[in-house]
């Protein structure tokens, strides 16, 4: 059993999907913070088979909850502080994302036009599809 | 501000009013022609298209104003490099309303974000050109006198065209409306279209071949097949005549069924179906200058 000290402000990411905490570790630009970051990855879980976990010492205040929910809504966030659990999140689909992806087609005016923020709408929540605000153009990828 | 981005901008109400302005602006052009005295409309270009750009220079001519504007990218400041953020602010201080024509989709919402004019989208690449949509709705509703319960055919390229796409779009807020996809199997409307007809129990079917549904249409919007579009030169070749109405294929045709028509025609009309009273393509061009005509009013708040 692999143990992680306790964390006394921060959060807990769980049920992760096997393998992509370090995608999300980027996203959430956690490289860019002076913070104690423990990332699980293969654990075992009864859910999910295996899951990675983040681990992340930080103001709560600091955490882009939207990127995540985009990456995937079904991670849970549980919300430490004073080394307690205090809250338990529910990520919902954010309706609009910015400068998290970047427009992909070729024909759209974001690939020319400088400083043009990049957004993407909730164009079908239950699809989970997303669309440029300027081409309406599908995203496709996930992160 | 209002501008006019995409054909569903308006609500159905909306569209009514511009459509009944437009229909007066029709029987009543006098009563007009010095409705926007003093006011000046840009035409941006930045790819040409003559007959856009000249519809909408038509339509400001004709309500009294005057036009300004570049008819393509080389001979505007965008070939220094200039943003399209950039662009709008200056001809905001030129002219009261502007038309831009854009090859990337989205540019003429960029505009419109930073524009002190309304903007109206007049073709982003593949994606928008609400005034050919509010042309043909103009067309339909003058000549049928509806927008609602009727059979539509759809036929040629019904995977790219723009059109089409955005002619489907709006009438689906209408009621009872039934769609009939004529197209050759390569060139289906995409599913997302037969998706969206399906969640909201529109009735459609998908023929290959015109032959099979033409007396059942009160309209025919006819679009180009282009040979490109093809995966080889034997399917083209062997489905190409299927596409083009001509004499034979218009006599299976109700007496009262309206042949629509975006143009340029290239082959896909016979030039002898012309002059059947049915063919209203080049009608719909003068539609979509008293159009152009009423957005313009109604955009300037001049109403």
């Amino acid at each position: 059993m692999l143990n992680v000290g306790k964390i006394e402000e921060g959060y807990v990411l769980d049920h992760i999907p096997a393998g992509k905490s370090l995608s999300i570790y980027h996203h959430l630009q956690l490289d860019k913070l002076d913070c104690m970051v423990a990332i699980i990855k293969n654990a075992r879980s009864n859910k999910m088979g295996k899951k990675d976990i983040l681990k992340v010492e930080c103001d709560i205040n600091t955490l882009d909850l939207d990127v995540l929910a985009f990456i995937d809504h079904n991670i849970t966030v549980n919300v430490i502080q004073d080394g307690k659990l205090v809250d338990k999140k529910e990520l919902t689909l954010p309706k609009e994302i910015k400068n998290i992806i970047k427009c992909k087609n070729p024909r759209c005016i974001t690939s020319i036009e400088q400083g043009l923020p990049h957004i993407f709408f909730l164009a079908d929540e239950k699809a989970e599809i997303y669309r440029c605000k300027y081409c309406e153009e599908k995203y496709n990828e996930r992160l | 501000m209002r501008h006019l981005m995409n054909p569903l901008d308006f609500t159905v109400e909306e569209l009514d009013a511009l459509f009944d302005l437009a229909n007066d602006i029709e029987k009543n052009p006098g009563k007009y022609a010095h409705a926007c005295e003093g006011k000046k409309l840009a035409t941006c270009f930045y790819e040409p298209s003559t007959r856009t750009r000249l519809s909408f220079e038509s339509a400001m001519l004709s309500l009294g104003g005057q036009v300004l504007g570049f008819s393509d990218a080389a001979s505007s400041s965008a070939s220094k490099g200039e943003s399209v953020s950039d662009t709008i602010r200056v001809i905001s201080c030129f002219a009261d309303i502007c038309a831009m024509r854009h090859p990337k989709e989205g540019a003429p919402m960029v505009a419109a974000s930073k524009s002190s004019i309304p903007v109206i989208n007049a073709g982003d690449g593949g994606h928008q050109h609400p005034t050919q949509t509010l042309t043909d709705l103009l067309t339909i509703r003058s000549l049928k006198g509806r927008l609602t319960h009727f059979t539509i055919g759809l036929c040629g390229d019904l995977k790219f065209g723009r059109t089409v796409h955005s002619l489907i779009n709006a009438l689906v807020r209408y009621p009872d409306i039934h769609f009939v996809f004529i197209s050759p199997p390569e060139l289906k409307v995409p599913d997302y279209i037969t998706d969206m007809l399906g969640e909201r129990g529109i009735r459609y079917q998908e023929v290959i071949r015109l032959e099979e549904c033409m007396a059942d249409l009160d309209m025919l919007y006819m679009t180009r097949v282009q040979r490109e579009r093809f995966f080889n030169e034997e399917e083209y070749v062997r489905l190409k005549d299927f596409y083009i109405l001509n004499k034979e294929k218009m006599s299976l045709a109700k007496d009262d069924m309206l042949i629509l028509h975006p143009l340029p025609r290239v082959n896909e009309i016979s030039v002898e179906v012309d002059d059947d009273e049915r063919a209203i393509y080049f009608k719909q061009v003068q539609y979509g200058v008293y159009v152009r005509m009423a957005l313009i009013l109604t955009l300037l708040g001049l109403a």
